[in-house]
C-alpha cells in the first residue's frame, strides 16, 4: 500500500467533541513541534457551542514556512464517532488514520487505501484513573504522546512545555508527564517500527518569529497606540480582542502609585450602546476602540454615518465571521467588505485597514487610532476569525519610542488666544480635514455645536445646497488624502514578464503565498498585489492597468473587494478576475492554484476574444 | 418662534455671578421652538440654575438626541460644547465623552419619545451604571417634530389632538429611574419655574446619575382637553412632594424651620440641600418609600412632583472603574505606551 513520506511538510488534523479539552492537547503537539525549530500553523475549526459538537484542529507542518491552509489531510487523529465516516473520507490516499481501538470497528468502518493505527485509549485510560474527568483530558495527553513518538517529536520539548504550564502546580506536572508516557509506551510496544512516514525533524526555520492570535494582537496594538476608552458587547469571534485588552491592561496602565486605572473598558448593552461610547470618548478626546462582528457593524451603522458626517474619530476592529444574518459565528469570510466600505445611509465612506496576520493586526490596531484620530472619522481594522482566533507564527512585535500619537488637528487654548481662526468644517490647509476643538478648552473661544444635519463651514444649522455641498466635497477630498495616509500595498513581481496579476489582501495572504509559486513551478507565473487598506492608493489602478487580466482573490460569495475595486477605481469589469472561496474554512494554497490554472487553461482553449463580451465566470470549483 | 435676534448687547449693571457672569452669557441661540413651548421654560430654568451656582459656561457638555427637546441644547449655553446625536442614543454617548474627561458637567437632554420609546434601553443601563451627569427628560407625551403621535409616556385614556384615546401603558421614566438605581430622581413642570430651577441646581450638584422628568406641554399638539399632560391638567393634578429650598455652603443662612418640616442633607461636594417636605412622612433618602409613593399618586390620577430621591454619598461610574482622576483624554504617551523594552519582553515569552 502506498504510504505518505514527508519530513516537515504534512498535514494533521484532529477532530474532537467540544469541551473535552482536546484544543489545549493539541495546542501542545502543535508548539511542540514549532519549538523543534520547525513552522506550524495550527487552525481551530469550531462550531458555536460549549460542549458536545464536533470541532476540529488542524496543523499544518511545514518547514518552509508555508502558514495558509494547504488543502487535504495526512494524518487524521479520528476522537468523535459522530464525524467518523466524513474524517475517514478527507484523507488522502495513502494517510494515516490513528483512532481509539477500545471498541472493534467493522472493516467497512475503514478505507483500503490508507494506514490505519488504532491505540485502546479508552481502555487505558480507565485502568490508569477512576475520576471520569480525568480520564478524559488524559485521553488527550495519551493521543499526544502516542504522536509524538510515531512522529519523532522529542518527548523532552513537551516537558519543558508541561512544566511552563504548571509552574508551580507539580502534582498536575507530574499526572501529566505519566500520561504524555503512556502513550509514547504504547506506541513504542505496539504499533512497530517507524509505521507513520510522517516525521519532524530538528531545524532551526522558526527564527525569532513570535507565536500569537490575531485578537490578542490587535488589543496590544490598542495599548500601544494609546487607546483609553473600550466600549464593547461580546461577539464571536471578536470577544478576545476586548478581554485581552482589559488583561494588558491590569498589566501595563495602571498607575505605579495611586493604582488607578489609565484606561476605561465598559461592555455595553449592545453594540449600539458600543458605538455610542465609542463616538462621545472620540469626540471629546479620548482615543477610543470597540470590537465586535458582522451583525454588530450591522446594528452601529447609525452612528457610523454620524462619525463620517460629525467627523468624529471612531475606531471599530472588525473581526469578520460567516454572513449574513447569524450565518455560520465560528467560522471565518472576508464579507463585510461593502458593509463596512460604505457603512449607513446616504453618501458614506470609510477607511478600511485589511492586516494579514496577528503583527498587522497590532501594526494596524495602532495606525488606525493615529488616522482615526488625523482623519477625524471612523477607520475599521477588517480582521477575521481565521487571524483573530487562530495563534499563527509572525514577525516580532516592533515599537519606535520616538514615536509620539497623532493626536490630528486639534486646537488648544493657546492656539484660539494667539487669534487662530476656528471654523469646524472648513478646509483651511487644502487636505479636507478641519481643525476642531475639544469641550471645556476655552472660556470663550472654539465652542460649537456638533450635529448629524448639515451645516455651513462653522459649524451652523444649514439646509442650504451650496452649504451641503461644500461639505461633502470636502469629505471626499479628506477621503483623497486618506489614500496618501493609510497603509501602502505590497507588490510582488513575478519572476518574469507576465500578463496576469493577482489582488489579495487580509487572511488569504499566507495561501496566496503558497499558491504564487505553485503557479509559478506550473509555467503560470503571476504578479501579486497583496491590498492593506482603503481607499485605494494610486498603484492599485496601476497594477490593474499594467495587466491583461487581474485575480482577485478573496473569502466571500459576491467578490466584494472586486466591486469595491470596479467602483472606485473604475476599472473594466472583464480584466478583474473573481477567485472565491466561502464555504467558512479558511482559503487553501490549492484551492486558489487550482481556481487560477483551470482559467488560464481554460483561456488557451477558449480565446479570450469569445468572452470579451461576456461577464467572467466565477472560478469556484 | 420668533425672527428678532436677541441683542448682544446687555445693560451694564446686570448682576454678574462670581464667576464673573451674567445671566445673559448662559443664553444660546434664539429657540425655534414653538411660541410658549414648555421646553423654552426648562432651558431658562437651566440657565438660571448653571447662572446661580457660578458654573463656568464652557465646563459643561451638552448632549442630547433626536426631537424637539433635543433641539434645546442650541437654545441655552452657547459658549459650551453640545452634540445633538442619534435618535434614543444620547446617553451612550455621553457615557462615552463622561468616560473621556471626567471633570465636566454632563448635561444630557431629552424627550419622551427619545428616552421612552427609540432609547428605553439606553436610558435605563445609563442609570444603572451610575453616569455622574444631569439627565432631563421633557416629557409632553407626544412626537412634536413629527406632528402629534403618541409616545410611550401618554398615560392611558389620554386623547390626541385629533380624539383618539391611548389604549397603551404609560412608561413612568422617574419611577424607572428609582428602581433602576439613579441617585438623585426629581419631576418638575416646565410651568413651575420655582420648582423646577432648585430641582436642576441639586441635580447639577449631585455626582451620580441625576435624573429629572419634566412634565412640558406640547402647545401645538397636546395642550388639549382630554390630554393628561396639558397645562391645565398638570396644574390641577400637580401635587408636590417635597420642594428644595435651598443649596448652600452656609448651613445657617436660614430660621430654623419647626422640627419635622424640613430635612438637611449633606451633599458630596460640602453642601447641604434643605429639602422642605410637604407630605409629612416622606423621607427622599428611602427609595422604595419613593417609588411607593410615585406610584401611589399616579395610581389616583395625581402628578407627583418634587425631590423624590437622593443617595448623599453616592458613588458613579468612574467609582466602579478606578479611573485616574486626570481624565483619560489628557494622559500622554507616558502613560499609555508601555514602550520597547516592554515590548521585547512580550515577544521573548510568545516564541
Amino acid at each position: 500500500m502506498k504510504r505518505l513520506e514527508a519530513v516537515n511538510d504534512f498535514v494533521v488534523k484532529f477532530a474532537n467533541v467540544n469541551g473535552s479539552g482536546s484544543a489545549s492537547a493539541n495546542e501542545l503537539l502543535a508548539k511542540a513541534i514549532l519549538r523543534m525549530g520547525v513552522p506550524v500553523s495550527p487552525r481551530n475549526i469550531f462550531p458555536s457551542n460549549i460542549q458536545g459538537l464536533p470541532t476540529w484542529y488542524e496543523v499544518r507542518v511545514s518547514e518552509r514556512s508555508w502558514l495558509g491552509r494547504r488543502g487535504g489531510i495526512d494524518m487524521m487523529v479520528a476522537m468523535n464517532p459522530q464525524t467518523w465516516d466524513a474524517d475517514v473520507r478527507e484523507l488522502e490516499p495513502g494517510g494515516y488514520l490513528f483512532y481509539d481501538s477500545t471498541r472493534e470497528l467493522p472493516s467497512s468502518a475503514f478505507r483500503s487505501d490508507i494506514n490505519v493505527l488504532g491505540m485502546p485509549m479508552t481502555a487505558i485510560c480507565n485502568a490508569t484513573y477512576s475520576d471520569p474527568r480525568q480520564r478524559q483530558l488524559f485521553k488527550n495527553i495519551l493521543y499526544v504522546g502516542a504522536l509524538a513518538q510515531l512522529m519523532g517529536i522529542d518527548p523532552a520539548v513537551i516537558e519543558t512545555l508541561f512544566s511552563e504550564q504548571y509552574k508551580g502546580k507539580e502534582k498536575l506536572l507530574a499526572s501529566n508527564v505519566q500520561a504524555l508516557h503512556l502513550g509514547i509506551d504504547f506506541a513504542r510496544e505496539h504499533l512497530g517500527n517507524k509505521p507513520v512516514g510522517l516525521q519532524v525533524l530538528r531545524r532551526d526555520r522558526v527564527g525569532n518569529r513570535i507565536f500569537i492570535d490575531g485578537n490578542a494582537a490587535a488589543a496590544l496594538g490598542c495599548v500601544y497606540g494609546g487607546a483609553t476608552v473600550c466600549a464593547w458587547y461580546p461577539i464571536t469571534p471578536s470577544s478576545s480582542v476586548a478581554e485581552a485588552f482589559q488583561s494588558y491592561c491590569k498589566k501595563f496602565r495602571h498607575d505605579a502609585e495611586t493604582g488607578a486605572a489609565n484606561y476605561a473598558i465598559v461592555q455595553a448593552e449592545d453594540e449600539i450602546a458600543s458605538i455610542g461610547m465609542v463616538t462621545g470618548a472620540g469626540w471629546n478626546g479620548a482615543r477610543a476602540f470597540t470590537t465586535t462582528s458582522g451583525p454588530g457593524v450591522s446594528l452601529m451603522t447609525e452612528f457610523i454615518g454620524l462619525a463620517y458626517f460629525a467627523e468624529i474619530p471612531v475606531t471599530i476592529i472588525n473581526v469578520q465571521r460567516g454572513g449574513p444574518s447569524t450565518g455560520m459565528p465560528t467560522r471565518t469570510q472576508q464579507a463585510d467588505i461593502l458593509s463596512c466600505a460604505y457603512a449607513s445611509h446616504g453618501d458614506t465612506k470609510h477607511v478600511l485597514l485589511l492586516p494579514e496576520d496577528p503583527k498587522e493586526c497590532f501594526d494596524h490596531a495602532a495606525a488606525a487610532l493615529d488616522l482615526a484620530d488625523r482623519l477625524q472619522t471612523p477607520v475599521f481594522v477588517m480582521s477575521d476569525l481565521d487571524i483573530g482566533m487562530n495563534q499563527r507564527l509572525c514577525e516580532p512585535f516592533e515599537w519606535d519610542d520616538s514615536r509620539r500619537l497623532d493626536r490630528g488637528k486639534v486646537l488648544s487654548a493657546a492656539d484660539l488666544d494667539a487669534g487662530r481662526e476656528f471654523a469646524r468644517y472648513k478646509d483651511v490647509d487644502g487636505d479636507g480635514i478641519p481643525w476642531r476643538t475639544l469641550p471645556g478648552t476655552h472660556e470663550s473661544k472654539g465652542a460649537y455645536f456638533t450635529r448629524g444635519t448639515t451645516r455651513d463651514p462653522y459649524a451652523g444649522y444649514s439646509e442650504a445646497g451650496p452649504d451641503y455641498i461644500y461639505n461633502v466635497k470636502r469629505l471626499l477630498q479628506k477621503f483623497d488624502t486618506a489614500s496618501t495616509l493609510v497603509p501602502a500595498p505590497v507588490i510582488r513581481k513575478a519572476s518574469r514578464k507576465t500578463r496576469l496579476g493577482a489582488i489579495y489582501f487580509g487572511s488569504t495572504s499566507p495561501a496566496m503565498d503558497e499558491a504564487l509559486e505553485i503557479l509559478a513551478n506550473g509555467g503560470i507565473p503571476i504578479d501579486a498585489m497583496r491590498l492593506r487598506a482603503f481607499p485605494f492608493a494610486d498603484s492599485v489602478a496601476k497594477f490593474i492597468a499594467a495587466h491583461d487580466e487581474v485575480f482577485v482573490v478573496e473569502q466571500n460569495r459576491d467578490a466584494q473587494m472586486r466591486t469595491l475595486l470596479l467602483t472606485e477605481l473604475n476599472a473594466k469589469p472583464s480584466r478583474l478576475v473573481p477567485v472565491l472561496h466561502f464555504d467558512g474554512t479558511p482559503i487553501t494554497a490549492r484551492f486558489i492554484a487550482g481556481a487560477i490554472t483551470r482559467h488560464v487553461h481554460a483561456e488557451i482553449v477558449a480565446p479570450k476574444a469569445d468572452k470579451a463580451s461576456k461577464p467572467p465566470k466565477e472560478t469556484v470549483k | 418662534m420668533t425672527f428678532i435676534a436677541k441683542p448682544r448687547l446687555h445693560h451694564p449693571t446686570l448682576a454678574t455671578n462670581k464667576v464673573g457672569y451674567t445671566r445673559r452669557d448662559y443664553e444660546g441661540k434664539i429657540s425655534t421652538l414653538c411660541a410658549g413651548c414648555g421646553h423654552d421654560s426648562i432651558s431658562a430654568a437651566i440657565v438660571q440654575a448653571c447662572w446661580q451656582l457660578d458654573i463656568e459656561p464652557h465646563r459643561v457638555a451638552k448632549l442630547s438626541g433626536i426631537g424637539c427637546s433635543s433641539k434645546t441644547p442650541d437654545y441655552f449655553l452657547g459658549a459650551s460644547h453640545g452634540f445633538n446625536t442619534v435618535h434614543g442614543r444620547m446617553p451612550s454617548v455621553l457615557t462615552g465623552a463622561n468616560l473621556a474627561n471626567r471633570e465636566l458637567l454632563y448635561l444630557g437632554v431629552s424627550g419622551d419619545g427619545d428616552s421612552a420609546s427609540i432609547g428605553l434601553g439606553q436610558f435605563a443601563h445609563a442609570m444603572r451604571r451610575g453616569v455622574n451627569m444631569v439627565y432631563i427628560v421633557e416629557n409632553n407625551g407626544v412626537y412634536g417634530l413629527t406632528k402629534g403621535q403618541f409616545s410611550a409616556t401618554a398615560d392611558r385614556g389620554s386623547k390626541s389632538k385629533k380624539g383618539v384615546a391611548n389604549a397603551d401603558n404609560p412608561i413612568d421614566l422617574a419611577a424607572l429611574a428609582l428602581q433602576l438605581g439613579a441617585t438623585y430622581v426629581a419631576r418638575g413642570f416646565s410651568g413651575d419655574k420655582a420648582q423646577l430651577v432648585p430641582l436642576i441646581e441639586g441635580a447639577i450638584r449631585h455626582q451620580g446619575a441625576a435624573f429629572i422628568d419634566v412634565v412640558s406641554p406640547c402647545v401645538a399638539f397636546n395642550n388639549h382637553a382630554g390630554s393628561t399632560k396639558s397645562y391645565d391638567y398638570v396644574r390641577e393634578h400637580n401635587e408636590a412632594v417635597a420642594r428644595i429650598d435651598f443649596i448652600d455652603l452656609a448651613k445657617t443662612a436660614e430660621a430654623s424651620p419647626a422640627p419635622g418640616e424640613t430635612i438637611d442633607l449633606p451633599q458630596a461636594d460640602g453642601s447641604v440641600m434643605r429639602l422642605r417636605k410637604l407630605h409629612a412622612d416622606y423621607d427622599p433618602t428611602d427609595r422604595l418609600a419613593a417609588l411607593g409613593l410615585v406610584q401611589g399618586l399616579a395610581a389616583k390620577g395625581e402628578v407627583a412632583t418634587g425631590l423624590f430621591y437622593v443617595e448623599s454619598g453616592a458613588a458613579d461610574m468612574h467609582a466602579g472603574l478606578n479611573t485616574s482622576a486626570t481624565p483619560l483624554n489628557r494622559l500622554a504617551e507616558a502613560e499609555l505606551c508601555p514602550g520597547s523594552v516592554v515590548l521585547h519582553k512580550l515577544n521573548a515569552s510568545l516564541r
